[in-house]
């Protein structure tokens, strides 16, 4: 059964509260990591590891400097029709 | 004359204490902070104890912080956190009434490490090893590099009149004050964030120092395995730790009302250019000299020394050579003490731990005892502090922190108590 929306969201909220120090309840979809959630570069390259660890979806380096906000890592891991 | 330096704000975690004073609490109750090691690692090594800090990081540290810090600069940020607050100075958006701001262009790190991240780089082998380069963590480089922890403190305090990291094994840290006093004498900065921090204990670094013979293989009495000056002491025991102190001018220190601990009243420093891992007395004595010269202190005026006195056979005796060699008849009236009977050796910490021991001695007038003396060797011809804390005489006093390093590296650190 594929993952929805809300549970990739939780998953990578739980990510980014443990990388970033950002509680997840903040990790909301609207939320940019650079602006928002000060998120550096480095940081988003644990964080697309540990997202590879949990949904088993590889982000290629090329790929993860398009995603901006929450909601394109929610929309790029849902795409990639990852089960549970 | 020259612009007078003093000390302004202390801060330490060590194996007998996460802060300043619990750690010289149990200095002078000669407590040991040596431990068994019971990692399964350690089985086979013939080294199975060490100087572990007493307070994990992980209890003061957020978890986010951890994962991008080494161990040793998890403790050079704990200690700094500890010697800012310590000193009066406001930390970050605080507008405390009495939280003093220094102008970022006017404060100085100073930071060392006798080896750096090496946790990280052995832990991130592993990794690469077993799970490929992209598991390697993108921080595994501002981790593993030396001037890491400088560049930590740097940037948590807004440290922007320079960051720098003196490498001299285990002198790093008494250098890297004496280079701060430096900065301060020279008008490069007002106020700086002076010390060291080392965590190495690591199989790889109990193994490498075991295969030397320099350290002490009293597994069954951890506790008793640091004794320097006792006939029996057979090495030194590996600690792990960190000492941040806060130099200041005095002019500064004066102008914001802070409280001054001593002050830190030159440094001497002499390089062996002889053997690699034995500092010869010569060079230890001239460190010693040259530091009464730079901060113009007669031998007379020398009543302590936090020795380097790491507990093995050959260098203790040096050192207290060298000691009767820099002060001749003024060496009798001096205390010394080797504070490593209890802290073990924080190799990068060292320095400015045992200085915050050296400032505390003078400003409390009591020098904590060497433990684990049982038979004290026939060439210690010294007043070595033992049993109880020693009381030094009150009015004007100096004391000397020496340090000495694998290198050839000499340094001596000269404190004056401060009469207010």
């Amino acid at each position: 059964m594929a993952l929805s929306d809300q549970e990739i969201l939780n998953g990578l909220g739980d990510i980014i509260e443990e990388i970033a120090g950002v509680p997840a309840a903040d990790v909301t979809p609207e939320k940019s990591f650079v602006d928002d959630l000060d998120i550096d570069s480095l940081s988003m390259v644990e964080i697309a590891v540990a997202a590879q660890d949990q949904f088993g979806v590889e982000i290629p380096d090329d790929e993860l400097k398009n995603l901006k906000t929450v909601k394109d890592v929610v929309v790029y891991v849902q795409g990639k029709g990852v089960s549970a | 004359m020259s612009t007078s330096v003093v000390v302004t704000g202390l801060g330490a975690t060590t194996p007998l204490g996460g802060d300043v004073a619990s750690t010289w609490s149990a200095l002078l109750a000669g407590r040991s902070g040596v431990r068994p090691l019971e990692a399964e690692w350690a089985k086979d090594l013939p080294v199975r104890i060490a100087a572990t800090i007493a307070v994990e990081p992980s209890e003061v540290l957020p978890r986010h912080r951890l994962r991008r810090l080494d161990r040793c600069q998890q403790f050079a940020l704990i200690a700094a956190h500890e010697a800012w607050r310590d000193a009066g100075f406001a930390f970050g958006d605080e507008e405390s009434a009495e939280g003093f701001r220094v102008d970022g262009d006017r404060l100085g790190a100073v930071v060392s490490s006798g080896i750096g991240g090496i946790i990280t780089t052995l832990d991130n082998y592993d990794t690469l090893l077993a799970k490929g380069w992209k598991r390697v963590s993108p921080f595994a480089v501002p981790m593993l590099m030396p001037n890491g922890a400088a560049g930590q403190v740097s940037i948590e305090f807004g440290a922007k009149a320079g960051a720098h990291a003196l490498a001299s094994a285990c002198a790093s840290s008494a250098e890297a004050i004496g280079y701060a006093i430096d900065m301060i004498r020279n008008g490069r900065a007002d106020v700086v964030i002076a010390g060291g921090t080392e965590a190495a204990i690591h199989q790889l670094n109990l193994a490498a120092f075991a295969s030397m013979r320099a350290m002490s293989t009293r597994n069954d009495e951890p506790e008793r395995a640091s004794r320097p000056y006792d006939k029996n002491r057979d090495g030194f025991v590996l600690g792990e730790g960190s000492g941040i102190v806060i130099l200041e001018s005095e002019e500064h220190a004066r102008a914001r009302g802070a409280r001054i601990y001593g002050i830190a009243a030159g440094a001497g420093y002499s390089a062996d250019a002889n053997d690699i891992v034995q500092n010869d007395a010569d060079g230890m004595s001239k460190a010693m000299r040259r530091a009464l010269t730079d901060a113009d202190l007669e031998p007379s005026d020398i009543v302590h020394i936090n020795a380097h006195g790491t507990s093995t056979p050959i260098g203790d005796i040096g050192e207290i050579k060298a000691i009767k060699k820099a002060f001749g008849d003024a060496a009798g009236q001096i205390v010394v003490t080797s504070t490593k009977s209890m802290t073990g050796h924080l190799l990068g910490g060292t320095g400015a731990v045992e200085s915050i021991a050296t400032l505390l001695a003078l400003r409390e007038g009591l020098v904590p005892p060497t433990i684990n003396i049982d038979d004290l060797d026939d060439e210690v011809d010294l007043d070595i502090a033992q049993g109880e804390p020693r009381k030094l005489p009150d009015g004007p006093a100096a004391a000397l922190n020496n340090s000495f390093g694998f290198g050839g590296h000499n340094v001596c650190v000269a404190f004056r108590r401060h009469e207010s």
